[in-house]
């Protein structure tokens, strides 16, 4: 008889990641549903410590498998851990997050015990009546959402997007119990070499790989005053663009140009900065899935392709709303 | 009558749409501006076999047909007047001509090289005194010895100055009139040849048209093309089928128009509605596209007569006509309705429309098409 | 080196419209393309064929119009290409999918298998790492560069969203490729005409007898389900806020933290 909700608690060098707190958080309460108890796995070297700020985030129980050769992530090891405790304890459910890891385990482990996975939930929910785990992903490019249940085949998994589920607040005050489990790990697990490990991510100045821009117009006044949309796109991990008028000037780089001479762009996260919104932007970025626009005149265009429009001044706003959103950012990695 | 494409074709057009999407698009502006001549263009377009397409693998080509020698004609020049009478001069008018007249020998030696795009090709038969009236050629070559020695010189030669190997027209024997005529492939590197004085042009601006000098230029006997003599039919044999190539030419520029047109009517709003919902917008484009659909069926039905080995001549002659008349007629259109923003450079019309014109006068123009189709009628 | 370059065809996501009356998707019309990252592995399994030798094999699993796919890697430049397909298959989840894909690779033989890491359409990731564990090999997912390749094993370079890893695998093995692995060529005018000369071989349920169990293809075997699907809620007409610097900071933050976009 399959029971519990299971979180598989990302780790990268010793530190636990968001995600997984993420969803201790949202496992208690699916958890709290079905009348079941949360369980996180930890896999890693050295990371027994880590045990008990998963019990402070919600876990009831911790089940650790410590072993030098889940040392750095490699698929086959960590595959094997993961089938050999969902065999063990046949979960009621099992959640990852959707991370370059997560998403590399989880459809191996599904594929090796035989049950369905769900890839990137954004909503996960427990059915009434059923109890059937109802996972809610988008799917073609964002455009529709659907629900998918797996009805026969436990654990029902599921893979989350970061950043989507909320966490409990901590409180060392709860209590779990943590068990060790052994994988049977042996080196011949290692099926694979791993000659080098490079840490550093990545900075990506292609516009339109970018999930985030924060774009200026003419309206910005002035080429130094780039520095303040520079500084917001670092506050939200994104990059810089601009309309034609200030490649033109030769304050931006003209690979950062969106609109129709320019680049087009589809990001996550358009933000406007005293652009007015010429046509020949607008084509270039009207396929942003959020738009915030801010311009000191009431009528620009611009606020007819905004979702969020802020008549304002970008030059007393922008530094602002960098501060405010670092802030905000601050307190939610608490 | 089967209007349908053949799936090859279908997928060429996917591919050859997507090429010049990415690969020719992105320059259209520039090479216009400032009239360069778009070599690493011409590179890539080697590497996907643009150059050599409706030639067969033995010499080099890509085994394909008319229609998609055509129809890449066609997209390119959607996108960029330039680009496509690059290609269109490379493969009609010198290309074709050494494929259709040239010895196993000739083909040999230079089809390969010119389907691989190492060498570009090109075309003199236009001189000062030779225009429309292309028999009073003034252009000699002598025979000297086992060579020809050619003097005289050449106007308005599309691709010179980067092209490597040149079909020439020149008189060997003036008392024949234009019996008298002959037809040589010339190497860029042969003794006395020169490249004169570049062309500032109102469009096509990317494309290199320049004068051509010979100067006692040394031609060896077997670089002859063709019998001696014949060179005018084959200079009005080659003309056919390069008609076909400006007749795609101008298919795209004015489907080119087209296309950014509806773009920008759905864009556009004026007086509180997007201009596309304005009766008046709805008519010029219905009008403008169904002139392209029927310019459209007469490149295509050409090429295929060529490719089936009939007569083709005032089809071509017509392609050309109607084509070059409807992208002209299109490209205005397409500015017009772009307002002040279509005469300025930010949108692509009316670039288009300046490479348009070109091909109401190039490769024989709107007269000459009309003097052909009339001939074939027996009007005279 | 027998390379299998596995591919989808797919919808072109970023062409897709909302009705604006009925909030439907508008599937009519959407022009069916490789999917980006197949094409990428694609593209670096002919570079690694250009390097070592070999052969390059495209397989894909879809209905019989997924030929046309299939036709223009041909045309770029692919060997053979198998089109798995049968009404039986239908209705797959990643799982039937890749133990159908897995059962046809044991048939037609493999030493290096490349996928694209995930489809347009789905965006799961899962059918590669699936794959793998069907036919019991190691797997490298999130491939951004081949370092270097011999006939028994490749140097691969794997990104993480804040490291990578150059890992070494023996073969045969399974990589899934991203879209920066490689930037596709395009068709060529002579492997257009070429393409359409070569047969593009079909595998249905039948051929796999002894390959793959009735249990494990189709709707009916796959785990999972899609209970319910929806449009997502059309953008609104948009609001405009006219006020202090301060009140329009709070809302812009409270706007991008509801939309987990900080």
């Amino acid at each position: 008889m399959s029971k519990n909700v299971f979180v598989f608690a990302e780790q990268r060098d010793g530190t636990l990641q968001k995600v997984g707190i993420e969803l201790l958080g949202k496992a208690s309460e699916l958890a709290a549903s079905l009348n079941q108890q949360v369980v996180a796995v930890l896999l890693g070297e050295n990371v027994k410590e880590a045990a008990k700020d998963l019990i402070a985030y919600g876990a009831s129980e911790v089940i650790v498998v410590d072993h030098p050769l889940l040392k750095e992530y490699v698929t086959e090891p960590y595959a094997k851990a993961v089938s050999a405790i969902v065999k063990a304890y046949e979960p009621e459910v099992m959640l990852f997050g959707a991370t370059s890891i997560g998403r590399d385990l989880a459809p191996r482990v599904s594929a090796r015990v035989h049950t369905g996975l769900t890839a990137d939930c954004t909503g996960l929910a427990i059915e009434e009546g059923t109890n059937l785990l109802l996972m809610t992903r988008p799917a073609f490019g964002g455009n529709i959402m659907a629900t998918i249940v797996c009805a026969e085949h436990r654990p029902q998994m599921a893979t989350v997007r970061p950043g989507v589920m909320k966490a409990l607040s901590r409180d060392d005050a709860r209590k779990g119990t943590i068990t060790e489990f052994d994988a049977k790990l042996t080196d011949a697990d290692m099926n694979v070499k791993v000659l080098e490990v490079v840490k550093g991510s990545k900075h990506c100045a292609d516009i339109t790989e970018a999930k985030i821009l924060v774009s200026g117009g003419r309206g910005v006044g002035a080429p130094e005053k780039f520095a303040m949309l520079r500084n917001l796109a670092d506050a939200l991990g994104g990059e810089v663009s601009s309309s034609r008028a200030c490649v033109d000037a030769g304050w931006v780089e003209r690979d950062r140009q969106v609109g129709q001479t320019g680049k087009t762009v589809r990001p996550k996260l358009y933000v406007a900065c005293a652009i007015s919104g010429a046509i020949q932007h607008l084509a270039g970025m009207e396929g942003s899935e959020y738009v915030v626009a801010i311009n000191k005149n009431a009528t620009a265009p611009v606020f007819e392709a905004a979702d969020l429009g802020i008549v304002g001044d970008v030059n007393t706003i922008l530094p602002k709303l960098t501060e405010a959103i670092k802030k905000y950012k601050a307190e939610k990695a608490k | 009558m089967d209007f349908t494409l053949p799936k090859e074709h279908l997928l060429l057009r996917e591919m050859y749409r997507k090429f010049a999407e990415n690969e020719v698009k992105p320059l259209a502006e520039e090479v216009d501006e400032e009239e360069r001549f778009p070599v690493e263009t011409v590179k890539k377009l080697a590497r996907y076999g643009f150059l050599g397409i409706p030639f067969p693998k033995q010499y080099g080509g890509a085994g394909g047909d008319a229609l998609a020698y055509t129809m890449a004609v066609e997209e390119l020049s959607k996108v960029c007047g330039t680009t496509g009478v690059i290609v269109s001069a490379h493969t009609s008018l010198c290309c074709a001509p050494i494929y259709e007249y040239g010895t196993e020998e000739q083909k040999r030696k230079y089809l390969p090289k010119l389907c691989a795009g190492e060498w570009l090709g090109a075309f003199g038969l236009t001189e000062p005194n030779a225009g429309t009236d292309a028999s009073g050629q003034q252009t000699r070559a002598d025979v000297k010895g086992d060579h020809y020695v050619l003097n005289g010189s050449k106007i308005f030669i599309t691709n010179a100055g980067y092209a490597d190997v040149y079909i020439i027209l020149a008189m060997t024997d003036k008392t024949k009139g234009t019996k008298g005529i002959s037809a040589f492939i010339v190497e860029k590197t042969f003794e006395g040849f020169s490249v004169g004085k570049k062309e500032r042009k109102m469009g096509i601006r990317g494309s290199s048209t320049c004068e051509l000098i010979f100067n006692n230029c040394i031609v060896p006997k077997e670089n002859m093309l063709g019998k001696e003599g014949k060179g005018f039919s084959i200079a009005m044999g080659t003309l056919d089928g390069g008609r076909i190539g400006i007749a795609a030419q101008a298919l795209g520029i004015g489907e080119g128009a087209v296309d950014e047109t509806i773009k920008y009517v759905k864009e556009r709003k004026q007086f509180g509605k997007r201009i596309a919902q304005f009766q008046n917008t709805q008519f010029q484009l219905a009008e403008m596209h169904t002139r392209m659909e029927a310019a459209r069926l007469l490149v295509y039905s050409a090429a295929m007569k060529k490719q089936s080995g009939e007569k083709y001549s005032k089809d071509a002659a017509m392609a050309k006509l109607f084509a070059a008349q409807a992208a002209s007629e299109v490209t205005r259109q397409a500015v017009q309705l772009f307002g002040g923003y279509g005469y300025t450079r930010e949108y692509p019309v009316e670039r288009m429309m300046r490479d348009a014109k070109i091909t109401e006068i190039y490769e024989g123009t709107n007269e000459v098409q009309r003097m052909v189709i009339a001939a074939a009628l027996n009007v005279n | 080196m027998k390379i299998i370059v596995c591919m989808k065809q797919v919808p072109d996501t970023t062409e897709v419209k909302l009705d604006p009356v009925t909030n439907n998707l508008v599937r009519e019309g959407l022009p069916s393309i490789i999917n980006p990252d197949d094409k990428a592995g694609l593209e670096a399994a002919l570079r690694i064929r250009e390097s070592v030798g070999g052969t390059v094999t495209v397989v894909s699993m879809g209905p019989p119009q997924a030929e046309v796919a299939l036709r223009e890697a041909l045309a770029m430049g692919a060997d053979e290409a198998v089109l798995i397909t049968d009404r039986a298959f239908g209705g797959a989840d990643t799982w039937a999918t890749s133990s159908t894909i897995a059962a046809a690779l044991k048939k037609i033989g493999f030493d290096l298998i490349v996928a694209g890491r995930q489809a347009i359409d789905g965006d799961t990731a899962q059918v590669g790492p699936q794959i793998a564990e069907h036919l019991g090999l190691p797997q490298v997912s999130y491939v951004e560069s081949v370092e270097s390749v011999t006939n028994d094993s490749i140097v691969l370079r794997r990104q993480f969203e804040d490291r990578f890893h150059i890992i070494e695998v023996k073969l045969p093995c399974v990589i899934t490729a991203l879209s920066e692995l490689a930037v596709p060529r395009y068709m060529s005018v002579s492997g257009v005409f070429d393409a359409y000369k070569k047969e593009v071989v079909r595998i249905t349920f039948a051929d796999l007898e002894g390959y793959l169990d009735k249990a494990n293809i189709g709707l009916a075997g796959s785990p999972t389900r899609v209970k319910a699907s929806f449009t997502k809620q059309p953008k609104g007409a948009g609001e405009k806020f006219e006020g202090s610097d301060e009140e329009a900071v709070r809302l812009i933050v409270s706007r991008l933290a509801e939309k987990f976009m900080i």
